[in-house]
């Protein structure tokens, strides 16, 4: 059986289970839709947390970041993994006490202000929908080049699916079809990068399979050290002090981000208890975890396939995976000096190969000679990454819309049937609105999804910490803060990211950062400009006081109320 | 529950949460960033060390860290009689 054949049977068969598991855990009222009902075990909270998190990016791109990054990948690993530290130690278990369904609800009722509220929605809203038109841009890149129908095609078939069980099940639905597409995706993550281990160093496990040996007798990290130097390229694991800085604020915005975005924050919502809380944050992390140490190993084994198999080599013996993918325009091959081989090299004067990040994952197994139904298995994983985190994103902007401001801010009377009726309608209108501007994505969105995460860190991060552990803390400071560090985040980031139109240069960034680490800063003014403003202006009412002394202490965790 | 064995409570979480944030700090920021580079000519098998903590070692620490965590709140939950019936 072909690819195709493979990629038909696996593919849907998915679909039917994540279908079937949609019909199962269908939502009758609002705590389940937004929350689950508030029942789901820590363990299946943990695989949610995992798929929802990791989204196409995670699973397509990041191991051939890391691939073409060498040391300077780590940044990424690190900070997509370090900020659930934050969250289960400073978050987490303090938000189910508090007992609401949102992060707009939190900010809302402890800061005391609708104006408060309104701030943390459009943030929400800003920083989610962003984020979901590249995981609908995901979903129809990997159906166009995987079953050979057209992009916009793929993002109707990705539409259907999430609309179904998005619409109908809401979270309910949601978390209980994303604990299936984590084994879905964690599986066809580790088998191909299982087989490639045990090819090349003979180990079974990838994490210890980079540190190994080749047939050769030389160390799997050495060897690439050396083919990178020699190709002009710098080693694989030396870290460029250069950017040391930039690397500590980048890593830092990830982390907080991370621990600021609210469809993550959510999450911990579902569970019935405090304990529940802290467990699940630690079994999320476990489970990012896998991919997450497994990813480097990946990255390390293709770069020194890839550099192996096509470094001065005539393009007339390469394999047919390369002009395969030279044909869907990941590679290209531009014979500058006209000698029919391939010079792969650091400067961009002599080089003539341009390989696209996403082809590590895609086409490891392919470079391996896996079977066909392994390459299909890696497809069904892609899928399942951008699918489930697309659901989880649509579900915040959906609550942020029926919840917090119909039921909480316009319409307080409605109700429960209708908010629900609400719910679904708002769900149904977000998952169309995302995948029409994932046919049709502005230029910009690419550059902002990366940079969603410093506008979180720069806004919630500290506005929630701050709520729960400085008592002191007034709806003045609060809002202020929020405001004064998106705004100073925001404009950094346009004013040095050329593809936005600003106008600064490398040169111009304060201290080295970049504006994907700006976040970091902003985070900090946020913090202090919350502090100095609160000291200046009166303590919070007493009632309000007296709800931090109560999340403070984990008894009496009802479920999730209204 | 008495206000004063809350705050007893709340300064033995604290306590706990910045012995548990400076490891996080320094396996992450420190050893994979900051030391990175003078951790390098110390090998571990075939990994440059400063390399392995960036890539590998801090991740698996940060899971210990929340494992860790779990624990030790449940623990103080029971000792001050704060726990979930």
């Amino acid at each position: 059986m072909g690819v195709q054949t493979w990629t038909f049977i696996i593919v849907g068969f998915t679909f039917l289970l994540y279908i079937g598991v949609a019909i199962w855990a269908r939502a009758g009222s609002t705590k389940e839709f937004y929350v689950a009902g508030g029942g789901v075990s820590p363990l299946a909270n943990g695989m949610a947390t995992a798929a929802d998190w990791m989204s196409a990016a995670s699973y397509l791109s990041m191991a051939g970041l890391i691939s073409f990054m060498g040391y300077g990948g780590s940044q990424y690993l690190m900070g997509w993994t370090g900020g659930y530290v934050l969250l289960a130690l400073l978050l987490a278990p303090y938000l189910r006490k508090f007992g609401k369904f949102t992060v707009p609800d939190f900010i809302g009722e402890r800061y005391y202000s609708n104006q408060a509220r309104i701030v943390a929605l459009i943030c929400a809203i800003f920083v989610s929908f962003t984020y979901v038109v590249g995981q609908m841009k995901g979903v129809g890149v990997a159906f166009a080049r995987f079953l050979e129908v057209p992009f916009s095609t793929g993002i109707l078939i990705g539409i259907g699916i999430v609309f179904f069980y998005a619409v109908l099940g809401g979270m309910k639905g949601i978390t209980y079809t994303q604990v299936a597409q984590y084994c879905v995706l964690i599986f066809a993550f580790t088998v191909p990068a299982v087989f490639i281990s045990l090819q090349m160093v003979g180990n079974p496990i990838p994490q210890l399979g980079m540190g190994g040996t080749l047939s050769d007798g030389t160390y799997l990290l050495d060897k690439l050290n050396m083919l990178s130097t020699d190709l002009g390229f710098a080693a694989y694991t030396e870290s460029g002090m250069d950017n040391r800085v930039n690397i500590f604020f980048i890593t830092a915005a990830l982390m907080m981000g991370t621990a600021g975005l609210p469809h993550v924050i959510v999450r911990f919502f579902t569970v019935p208890k405090v304990k529940d809380a802290r467990i699940s944050a630690g079994y999320a992390l476990l489970f990012i975890a896998l991919l997450y140490t497994t990813a480097p190993a990946v990255a390390a084994f293709a770069r020194t396939n890839l550099i192996q198999t096509v470094s001065e080599q005539p393009y007339e013996a390469m394999p047919p995976w390369f002009t395969k993918w030279e044909g869907a325009e990941l590679l290209t091959f531009d014979d500058k000096n006209n000698d029919g081989i391939i010079q792969y090299v650091a400067n961009p004067v002599v080089n003539e190969l341009t390989i696209d990040n996403d082809i590590m994952v895609l086409a490891n197994p392919e470079i391996a000679n896996l079977p066909a139904w392994v390459i299909a298995l890696v497809v069904a994983g892609g899928l399942a990454a951008a699918l489930s985190t697309a659901a989880g994103l649509l579900l915040v902007i959906a609550t942020s819309i029926s919840h917090d401001l119909l039921k909480n801010y316009l319409r307080p009377n409605i109700s429960e049937k209708g908010e629900l009726m609400a719910a679904r309608i708002a769900i149904a209108v977000a998952v169309v609105a995302a995948g029409l501007a994932g046919m049709n994505p502005p230029g910009f969105v690419a550059q902002v999804v990366a940079l969603a995460f410093g506008l979180a860190a720069s806004s919630f991060f500290p506005a929630i910490v701050l709520g729960i552990f400085d008592k002191r803390m007034n709806k003045e400071g609060a809002i202020s803060g929020m405001i004064v560090g998106i705004v100073f985040t925001s404009i950094y980031i346009w004013y040095f990211k050329p593809q936005l139109g600003g106008p600064g240069t490398v040169e111009g960034h304060w201290f080295g950062i970049s504006p994907e680490g700006i976040g970091t800063l902003g985070m900090m003014i946020n913090l202090v400009v919350a502090l100095v403003v609160s000291r200046m202006t009166p303590a919070p009412p007493q009632s309000v006081q007296a709800i931090v002394e109560d999340i403070r202490i984990p008894r009496g965790a009802g479920g999730a109320t209204h | 529950m008495q206000n004063k064995n809350l705050q007893l409570y709340w300064r033995r979480n604290l306590k706990y949460l910045l012995i548990l944030l400076t490891i996080w700090f320094i396996v992450s920021y420190g050893c994979g960033i900051i030391f990175a580079e003078s951790l390098n000519t110390i090998k571990l098998g075939g990994f440059p060390l400063g390399f392995w903590f960036a890539q590998q070692g801090s991740i698996y620490v940060f899971v210990i860290l929340i494992f860790i965590y779990v624990r030790l709140m449940n623990q103080l939950d029971k000792e001050f009689d704060v726990d979930e019936k």
